[in-house]
Parts: C-alpha cells; sequence; structure tokens
C-alpha cells in the first residue's frame, strides 16, 4: 500500500521539478546538520573553556602558526573553528526563525480569521490594527520591542532573554500578511455553503472557524509560511548587525556575518564567505521550494 | 487616531532605551551634575507627564533641540529629508522599472533559460541581508574597480529649502550602489508580481481576440497586456514605500548617506530621544500619506469600489 | 621647572609652499557635536574646533606643551598662585579684529560659565586679569604647579563679536538650547569655515592673515571633513581614493592599508589605557585572591598577537606612559600564568569557579568587543564562567559607572597628562564630585587624602613621592585589571607627511605635502 501523498498531484510534480527536490534536499541537510551539530562539528565553539585565542584567523585547511592545529574552514577572530561555529550558528538561525514564523502564523491566523468570520466592528478594528503594525516595518517594530525589553529586564537575565526577544520582535511584526490573506480566504469562505449549514447546525463560532474553516485556506499560509520564514532569518541577520542581536560568544549566522564583514578588506575571507554562503543557500532554497509551493497551490497560475 | 498612538508607542518606547545623561556630559561629570541635568532635561517626571509635553509640542511642529546636535529637531530632519527621499525615490524607480521589464521578459519568455536565471538570481538578491549587499557592492566597485563612490552623497546643489544630488555627476553616481542595494528588494517583488499577473492577463479572453485579430506581440504586450498590471503593480509598490524608508536606514548606515535615516540609528546609539520621537512620527505621518493616497486611487481606478462605499455608508 | 619656553619644539620655517592649493579630504568616524568651543569637552569636537580656534597653549605631536597664543608664561616668583602669560602680538581673528587681553579675560571667563564643559578643568582659578594689552594673570585658588596642563584646549573667542551674537555664555546643552556659535566660528586658527552640514561634510579653508604662517608648513589650503560611522566604509574611502586621510583605521584592514600602493600608515601610541574594573564589596571578587587570580590569567600577549594584531601596548598599570608618574616598573605586567592562577582561585575558597557578567562597551574602544570576548575564554580557564554583556556606549556607561556592574571594561584618557586626572575620577572614593567614574567599591581614607593633597602641593618632588604611593596602594588593591594602551593608526596619501598626534587630534596646519 502507498502512502496517499505518494500518489498525490503535488508528489508527483515535485519529483518532476528538480529544482524543487534540489531545494528541497539542500533545506534538508542543512536542517540535519544543524540538528546534529553536536555530533557532527568537530569542536565546541559555545564553550570558552576550549577555545585557544592564538587559533584566531587560521585560514582554512591550514596549520596554524602556534598551535599546529588545522579547521577545515578556518578559525574566525576569537579562534573558533568555522564549520562548528556556523553548525551551532545555523541552530540558532533556524530556531529564531521557525519560533518567529510560528509565532507570527498563530497571531496572523487568529487575527485573520476573527476579522473576517465575525465582521464588523471587530474587523475594522483588528484591520486598523493591522495598517498601524505595518507603519512600522520589521526592522523598525524589532528594534523597538528590543530596546523595551532590555530596558525592563534585569542584566543577567537580558543576555538569557536576548533569543527569546528576536522571537517576539520578529514574530510580532511579521504576522500582518498572514491576517491579511487570511481574512481575505475567510470572507470568502464564510459564504459558502458548507459554513451556512454548520451555522444552521448550531456550530459555535470557534469551532466553525477552527474545523471548517481553517482547512479549507491553509495552502495561503503555508506559501506565506515558507516565505516569512527566509525573511525572518534574514531579518535576524539584519538585526545583528544593528546592534540588537544574539551575542557574538554564542553567535547566529547573522552575528558571523557581521563579524565576517569586518574582515573583508583585510583577507580573511573565509571568515565572511563561509557563514554567508550558508546563509544564502538555505534562504535561497526555501524561497526557490516556497515559489514552487506557491506555483502548485494557486491554480490560477497553472 | 493612528499617529496618536505612534506617537504614544515612540515616545515611551525610548525612554527605555539608555540614559542620554551619560551622553551629553561625558566621562568627567560629577554626581551632583548628573542629578541637576536630569532636572533641566525633565527625565524625572513622571512618564505621563514628559508624554503630554512631547504631545503639545508635537502638534506645533516643534521637537525641541536634539541632545546631541544641540540643533533644533524639526530643522534637522528637514535638512536630511532631501537625502533620503532622493535616495528612496531613486531606488523605488530603479526597482519598479527594472522590476517590470524583467518582469515582463520572464512571462513572455516563459521557461526560457535566461528567465529562468533572472528568477533564480533574483532571488539571491533576496536571500542576503542588506547590509552584506551594500558592503560587498563597495568592495567590487569602489576598492577593487574604483568606479563609483563608496560614501556620502557627492556634490550636492543647495536650492535653498532642498539639497539636490541630481544635478551633478557626482551627486548622480553616489547615488547607484546605494539605489542598488536599496532597490533590489522592490525589484525582485515587482518583478515577481508583474510576472504572475502578466502570465495571468495574457490567458484572458481580451488578449485571444487580440491575437484573432491578428495583432503583433509587440503591441499586445505593450498596449493591451501592460496597462491591466500596471494598476495592482503600482499599488504594491507604493505601500512598500514605507519598508523602502526603514531599510533606508541600514542602507544610509553602510553608505554614510545623511538621511534620516542615519540620523534615527545615530539617535538609537546617543539616547538621542527628541530625535528618535520626532523621526517615528516622521514615518508613522509619511505611511498614513501613502496609505490615504493608494486608498484614492483605488477608488478612482476603480469604479466598483466606489459604488461598494457609497452602499456601505447609506 | 616651568621656566620660559623660548624656543617651540616644532618650529619650522617655510615661505614657499602656502601658493599652492592642496586639498586635504579628512574622515573620521564620528562629527564634532558643536562649533561652540566650550559647549563640550569631547574628542572629535575639540579636533575639529583646533583647526579654526587657537588655546593659549598646544601640544606639539609628542605631547608635550608648545606655545600658541601665549609666547611664553610663568609663575610669578614671588607669588606661585599667579600665572603672567604673555600673549603673541599682531594676531587677527578671522573677521579681522585684533587679538588682545580682553579676548582672552572673556574667553576664559565664558569657559568657567554655566553651560560650559570646559569649566572643571578651570575650577582652580579665581579670577583672570588684563595686566596690559598684551599680558595676562590668572589667580588660582591655592598654588596650582599644573594649571597650564588644563589650558590645551581652552579656545580664545573674539569679544566683540561674541557680544554681537550674543553667544556670551556657552549653550547649555542640558538646556536643549543652541546659539550662533552652534554653527559659526570666529577665531585665529590657521582654517576658516567655509560650510557645514552635520554628519554630513565641513570645508574650511586657509586662512590668509593666519599668524602661525612662518611657524608651520601651512601646505593645506582647503579641509574636507566628512565623518564615515561604518568602519569598513571608512577604509574603503581611503582605499579607493576619496578621501586623503582617515583616523580609527581599523586593525584588520592595517595591513592592507600599508600595502596598497600610494597609503602610508602613520602610528603612535595613544594617550588610552584600557583595563577590566572589578567589584571589590561584594561577589567573588571582592577576595583580593579572585581578583590577582584574574589578573594573571588574562594572557595580555596573545590579546595583542591576535585580536589587536600587535597594534597595542600591554601594561600592568591602569595609565598611558605619557602620564606624570609613570615608570617602567608600574608599567610592567605580570607573567600569565594558569597554575598559579588557579592556585589562587583555590587558596580563595573557589577552585570550582563562579559565575560572573562581563560589561562590555562594542563601539568605543579599538576591537573593545573582541577583548572582552578574548577575556571571556581565558576566564573560563580558571573556572570563572563569564557571561558576555555587549552594548552600544550609551547604554554600556550607565552600568560601569552606577556601580550595577561586578565586572566592566572602560578606557581612560589622561588630557592633563597627570596622574591625578586617573585618581580622582578612578580612586577616590564615590562622593558627591569626587571619584565618578569609580563603582568598584574601592575606598581608602588614606588615599583619599593623598589624592586631595595632590592639588595644593607645590614641591614638585613632594608631589611625586606622593603620587607613587597611591600608585603602590591601587597596585596592592587590584580593583582594575589593566589589559593595554591603545595604539594610534592613521591612514593617509603617500604623498602626506605628517604625525600622529597622542590626543588622536590632527592640528592640519602641520601637515606636509612630498
Amino acid at each position: 500500500m502507498k502512502h496517499p501523498f505518494l500518489e498525490s498531484d503535488l508528489y508527483y510534480n515535485f519529483k518532476r521539478t528538480p529544482i524543487a527536490v534540489l531545494s528541497f534536499f539542500v533545506f534538508l541537510i542543512i536542517v540535519i546538520m544543524a540538528i546534529f551539530a553536536d555530533i557532527i562539528a568537530p569542536h565546541t565553539p559555545f564553550e570558552p573553556l576550549t577555545l585557544n585565542l592564538l587559533n584566531g584567523f587560521t585560514p582554512p585547511m591550514q596549520a596554524n602558526e602556534f598551535t599546529g592545529t588545522i579547521f577545515l574552514m578556518g578559525t574566525d577572530d576569537q579562534g573558533r573553528d568555522l564549520f562548528s561555529t556556523i553548525l551551532f550558528g545555523l541552530r540558532i538561525s533556524l530556531f529564531v526563525g521557525l519560533m518567529a514564523v510560528f509565532l507570527a502564523m498563530v497571531i496572523g491566523v487568529t487575527l485573520g480569521l476573527i476579522a473576517g468570520f465575525v465582521g464588523g466592528v471587530v474587523d475594522t478594528v483588528i484591520m486598523r490594527f493591522a495598517d498601524i503594525q505595518i507603519t512600522f516595518p520589521s526592522i523598525l517594530v524589532a528594534m523597538l520591542i528590543y530596546g523595551v525589553a532590555k530596558g525592563l529586564l534585569p542584566p543577567d537575565l537580558r543576555y538569557e532573554m536576548s533569543i527569546t526577544v528576536l522571537i517576539i520582535s520578529i514574530g510580532l511584526s511579521e504576522w500582518v500578511p498572514f491576517a491579511r490573506t487570511v481574512r481575505g480566504s475567510t470572507l470568502v469562505e464564510k459564504e459558502k455553503e458548507y459554513v451556512i449549514s454548520a451555522r444552521m447546525l448550531g456550530l459555535s463560532y470557534p469551532q466553525i472557524m477552527v474545523r471548517h474553516i481553517l482547512p479549507n485556506i491553509l495552502s495561503p499560509v503555508l506559501v506565506i509560511a515558507t516565505i516569512t520564514f527566509a525573511l525572518a532569518i534574514i531579518t535576524e541577520a539584519t538585526l545583528s548587525f544593528l546592534g540588537v542581536g544574539v551575542p557574538t560568544t554564542k553567535p547566529s549566522l547573522g552575528t558571523l556575518i557581521r563579524i565576517g564583514q569586518d574582515f573583508l578588506f583585510s583577507g580573511e575571507w573565509w571568515i565572511l564567505l563561509f557563514p554567508a554562503l550558508t546563509l544564502l543557500l538555505l534562504a535561497l532554497s526555501i524561497n526557490l521550494f516556497g515559489d514552487w509551493l506557491r506555483d502548485m497551490l494557486n491554480p490560477k497560475l497553472k | 487616531m493612528v499617529l496618536l498612538l505612534v506617537a504614544l508607542v515612540s515616545f515611551i518606547i525610548f525612554r527605555y532605551v539608555g540614559n542620554p545623561v551619560d551622553n551629553i556630559l561625558g566621562q568627567e561629570a560629577t554626581m551632583a551634575q548628573r542629578a541637576a541635568l536630569e532636572d533641566a532635561l525633565g527625565l524625572n517626571q513622571p512618564i505621563y507627564l514628559q508624554y503630554f509635553d512631547f504631545l503639545v509640542s508635537a502638534v506645533q511642529f516643534e521637537f525641541g533641540n536634539s541632545y546631541r546636535g544641540a540643533l533644533p529637531v524639526a530643522e534637522l530632519i528637514l535638512s536630511r529629508l532631501p537625502a533620503t527621499l532622493e535616495l528612496a525615490v531613486t531606488s523605488a524607480v530603479f526597482g519598479v522599472f527594472f522590476g517590470i521589464t524583467l518582469g515582463i521578459y520572464t512571462a513572455i519568455n516563459r521557461g526560457s533559460f535566461i528567465s529562468n536565471f533572472i528568477l533564480s538570481s533574483s532571488l539571491i538578491g533576496v536571500s542576503l541581508p542588506t547590509f552584506l549587499i551594500g558592503v560587498l557592492l563597495i568592495w567590487i566597485f569602489s576598492v577593487e574597480l574604483n568606479w563609483l563612490p563608496s560614501f556620502g552623497r557627492g556634490e550636492v546643489i543647495d536650492l535653498g529649502w532642498w539639497t539636490t544630488g541630481f544635478l551633478t555627476m557626482s551627486g548622480l553616481k553616489s547615488l547607484i550602489l546605494p539605489s542598488i542595494t536599496l532597490g533590489l528588494y522592490q525589484m525582485t517583488l515587482v518583478m515577481r508580481l508583474t510576472r504572475a499577473e502578466m502570465l495571468e492577463v495574457l490567458k484572458q479572453d481580451y488578449i485571444r481576440l487580440a491575437y484573432s485579430l491578428g495583432l503583433t506581440n509587440k503591441q499586445i504586450y505593450f498596449f493591451h497586456a501592460l496597462p491591466n498590471i500596471l494598476i495592482p503593480v503600482i499599488t504594491i509598490a507604493g505601500l512598500q514605500l514605507g519598508s523602502v524608508i526603514a531599510f533606508a536606514i541600514i542602507t544610509e548606515t553602510v553608505f554614510q548617506w545623511p538621511g534620516v535615516g542615519l540620523l534615527f540609528i545615530n539617535a538609537v546609539y546617543y539616547v538621542d530621544i527628541p530625535v528618535m520621537s520626532a523621526y517615528l512620527l516622521l514615518v508613522g505621518f509619511a505611511f498614513v500619506i501613502i496609505n490615504l493616497i493608494v486608498d484614492l486611487t483605488y477608488i478612482l481606478i476603480d469604479p466598483r469600489l466606489r459604488d461598494n462605499q457609497l452602499k456601505s455608508e447609506r | 621647572m616651568f621656566k620660559k619656553l623660548v624656543i617651540p619644539a616644532v618650529m619650522i620655517s617655510f615661505t614657499v609652499a602656502s601658493a599652492s592649493a592642496e586639498t586635504v579630504r579628512w574622515a573620521r568616524a564620528g562629527d564634532a557635536i558643536t562649533m561652540d568651543p566650550h559647549a563640550q569637552n569631547e574628542g572629535p569636537t575639540h579636533a575639529l574646533n583646533h583647526q579654526i580656534y587657537d588655546s593659549l597653549l598646544q601640544r606639539d605631536m609628542s605631547g608635550a606643551i608648545i606655545p600658541s597664543l601665549a609666547t611664553d608664561w610663568s609663575a610669578l616668583p614671588d607669588n606661585p598662585k599667579i600665572w603672567r602669560f604673555n600673549l603673541r602680538k599682531g594676531v587677527k581673528f578671522h573677521n579681522g579684529a585684533s587679538f588682545d587681553s580682553e579676548d582672552v579675560v572673556f574667553s576664559l571667563n565664558r569657559a568657567r560659565a554655566d553651560g560650559s564643559e570646559m569649566k572643571e578643568l578651570l575650577s582652580s582659578i579665581k579670577e583672570v586679569r588684563a595686566v596690559d594689552s598684551h599680558v595676562i594673570d590668572i589667580e588660582t585658588n591655592g598654588a596650582n604647579p599644573l594649571l597650564i596642563n588644563n589650558l590645551t584646549n581652552m579656545f580664545m573667542m573674539d569679544k566683540d563679536w561674541s557680544e554681537d551674537n550674543d553667544v556670551t555664555t556657552p549653550h547649555d546643552v542640558a538646556k536643549g538650547e543652541t546659539n550662533f556659535a552652534t554653527m559659526n566660528t570666529n577665531g585665529t586658527g590657521a582654517f576658516m569655515l567655509v560650510s557645514r552640514s552635520v554628519d554630513e561634510k565641513t570645508v574650511l579653508k586657509a586662512n590668509p592673515n593666519y599668524w602661525g604662517k612662518d611657524n608651520y608648513p601651512n601646505q593645506v589650503t582647503e579641509i574636507i571633513y566628512t565623518p564615515i560611522q561604518s568602519s569598513a566604509t571608512r577604509v574603503a574611502a581611503l582605499l579607493s581614493g576619496e578621501v586623503d586621510i582617515i583616523q580609527d583605521v581599523p586593525v584588520q584592514d592595517l595591513g592592507r592599508v600599508s600595502s596598497t600602493d600610494g597609503l602610508q600608515l602613520a602610528t603612535a601610541a595613544q594617550n588610552r589605557v584600557i583595563f577590566l574594573g572589578l567589584n571589590t564589596v561584594e561577589g567573588p571578587t571582592s577576595e583580593l585572591k579572585v581578583r590577582q587570580a584574574m589578573n594573571i590569567a588574562i594572557n595580555r600577549d596573545s590579546i595583542k598577537k591576535v585580536v589587536m594584531r600587535g597594534q597595542s601596548d600591554p601594561t600592568g598599570v591602569i595609565m598611558p606612559p605619557f602620564v606624570n608618574g609613570w615608570t617602567k616598573e608600574l608599567n610592567k605586567y605580570p607573567a600569565y600564568d594558569l597554575d598559579k592562577a588557579k592556585a589562587l582561585m583555590a587558596e580563595a575558597g573557589y577552585s570550582s569557579g563562579f559565575d560572573i557578567v562581563l560589561n562590555c562597551p562594542n563601539d568605543r574602544y579599538i576591537n573593545d568587543e573582541a577583548i572582552c570576548q578574548a577575556a571571556v575564554g581565558m576566564m573560563a580557564q580558571i573556572g570563572i564562567n563569564v557571561t558576555l554583556d555587549a552594548k552600544p556606549k550609551a547604554q554600556h556607561f550607565p552600568i560601569a559607572k552606577g556601580g550595577d556592574a561586578d565586572f566592566y571594561m572602560l578606557g581612560w584618557g589622561v588630557p592633563t597628562f597627570d596622574s591625578h586626572y586617573i585618581f580622582n575620577y578612578l580612586v577616590h572614593t564615590q562622593t558627591e564630585d569626587r571619584g565618578s567614574w569609580n563603582p568598584t567599591g574601592y575606598s581608602n581614607a588614606d588615599v583619599d587624602a593623598m589624592i586631595v593633597s595632590l592639588e595644593s602641593e607645590t614641591d614638585l618632588s613632594a608631589r611625586n613621592d606622593t603620587i607613587a604611593k597611591i600608585w603602590a596602594n591601587v597596585q596592592d588593591a587590584q580593583m582594575y585589571l589593566p589589559i593595554h594602551n591603545q595604539v594610534l593608526n592613521w591612514g593617509m596619501k603617500s604623498n602626506i607627511d605628517f604625525d600622529v598626534q597622542p590626543e588622536d587630534q590632527p592640528h592640519f596646519q602641520f601637515l606636509k605635502f612630498n
């Protein structure tokens, strides 16, 4: 017996689109490497005890002049093995991206459903709120939230909270596209017969929204989620450039790139190249996959 | 209403960013001086009083003096606005022009090698953070090739109430790299939208009719299909203008572009509260205006919306 | 000791050069805050104002005091409380007005007025008097042998111009004030302000009636000053030839700049020491042995080698070598010794280490955050689990001086070139008007008394003995872990002959082309 998914149009098309297959597998490999970073990574760069400053700026595949150690992708300014640091940094970036998208999705879908289904004043208030939110583009919102959180939290908590703050600030700034799309789709769905009959059966609003409307509007949400995921990872990088990212002792991919760009002119190309390439591959594969997904799920373009 | 909320958010939030006193007084200040300064700035008043003061003066377009630059904030912002607006407009024009051109090209030549290449490589542009693209452009075109300037606006001409870089060679050259950096995201967005709209329009009946009437490809693409896709494309591009202003913060930082974005980021670093608040109000104001214009254009263009509007008001 | 300085250290006669038009495009990380010469006491502000305004005395490239608007000076032999200055004759302000003793009295009083940030430096002054048109007396409250050290950034303004433009007092930034002098200038300096756009571009042109025409090379006819904050962009601008000279070259780009055709580096020790401060009152760092262990667990050599790429001068005392009181013995730093450090930790009862937060700026000193990061790794070697909290200086300084921090980074420059300046801010018990940058909790009544006594001690050798005694106390208490003195690097075109000034202030009348 084959799983029904293997016989679906989606899977059939997927198999026949090399770019979709390729991007999906690139993404998969990156994710797997991040998850198993503990096993794959030859060093433990987040463990300060294991670092030796004298290893700093070792080029890839060359022995360090003081310690003689050889590193696959070289080391950064603190003597961290770049390959290992990228793997652990990926973990942070993926986690931040994933959680931020999840948060944005939950907020956006909920508000969008309510706005579209309930309508009236509630709709106006929510969508007005969305307008205000979009007045402040994502990086501005993130900077604001970050500023408040840093001000309110005690100094020793700040460190632990920095990732959470990133997630919340990116998540909060990206919910509007979800809400707008879901609201639009809900407006269409709610006029359909199955919703009307569910209403006549006396089902409660939340039940109708979650059980009946939600499954029918999931595909555009999925597409937005993919694109937002890539966006969230890049926003994290941008925020670290503006000085509001994760601490440099436990760098994310974005923080690594921010550090690396300082060494662009000085000849230590590997400190920028490898993290940037990883981010590029990651975001590109998500975007390409998201593209394909949108083409598939959007019947208008077939 | 929107502006009031924006003002509240912008004001209250920045009370938490840091303490401006240390930046103003510098290292040598004594405790007594610090207390005196906090008093003078009104920083030890209750926060709602500070906010009220701020609102009252904001309405009068009176934001006080910048803590750092010791110049009136309104004057500072007005003197920086031309730089940002010129950059934003140039990058928007760049984004829309190339976006539409490439979008049409890739729609017409769907599936061709060049189209696929354009589509995938445009994704590279949005898969890297803006600051990195800026630094890479500086590295290639300023440091290695030495073709284009790496910072600033070049020679600007002062028109009294406006300074422009459009009228000098060095001003125009200085615009190129920042505009590309800022416009790349826009361009990709517009291109993909144009392509999608174009593909859809080309399937419409009236286009088929046009083909059957024997019109040339060119005539069909540019006189029949293009006008129909322009409206949604320009709407989206217009709405994106808000994020262009935000991303200008990064572009302006990388290229030392003397606009309001750079002013804002410096204000954040120096905890210059009047400048930060005024900037956020400005962004809020700009967005409300853009929204209004877009809404009005919708109604003007689409008669159905106009009717709806009338109906719902009844 | 303080006799007349008849021959200035730098006095080179150049007569031909100023004829040709030579523009210098100058960039550094930050812009001046205001052009009002007394409203701010801050590096970039003084550096720009130095081109336009003159002070009575100035520091040359080695940091020695040389004449400027005063030709010579001395304390009166019968009354050490009074300093007499002979003023240079024939000096004209940019607007054509003559410079005389009235202007000096006016300017010094202006610098002592409310709203001035320079007034602390003049706090010992009782009165400034004009003796005749080109002689003035400064009377101090007690004898102040080091008064002239405080006058090198004290700029002279024209009394009439200031009265005409209603700028007889500095604008008080604290009160949100601004005035005509914020954007307009009238000095006696080598350059005149042509145009200024804050954070963007400031243009200066050579002063045709400059009094120092024959004293300095004066080959620069125009200065275009553009602040560039992003270090990558600043270096790019130099590499691509868009600017001629930059301050603040990032250490990683020094190699690239010096190996590029047509570019060169000028390097000199800076008057600024970098160190880590510790809480001596609470927590594990209140144990002297813990502080001693931390001090020898810092590998200053590898910080110099890797983080600073050789561009630092490791030290064992929080005092740059320019400062009166500096000795080779104090400067000697302890050997990096992990075993001894671990033993000290064990003796203090912390063999299993402890947790601590290190507060660090990330936009203030050269590679500040990277140094802190390296310190995190080094502390881990003796079991101390350090959490790094790096922030922009606007947020770091309140923490570093507020006493919230147990472990923090700070840098200290000494504009008076005397130990007292360090003691008064970093060693004296934190009180209303002293010890404002000493949040370590270190408090020693004897030391405090000695610090205060320095201010009125006229016997210089007795004074120096007291300074040495205070330093011995500081070194024993170990509330600061010295790291290094910074090294200044200016990147410039090869055809420029220019020395680095230890206060990081280029004085462009000294610049020569070759």
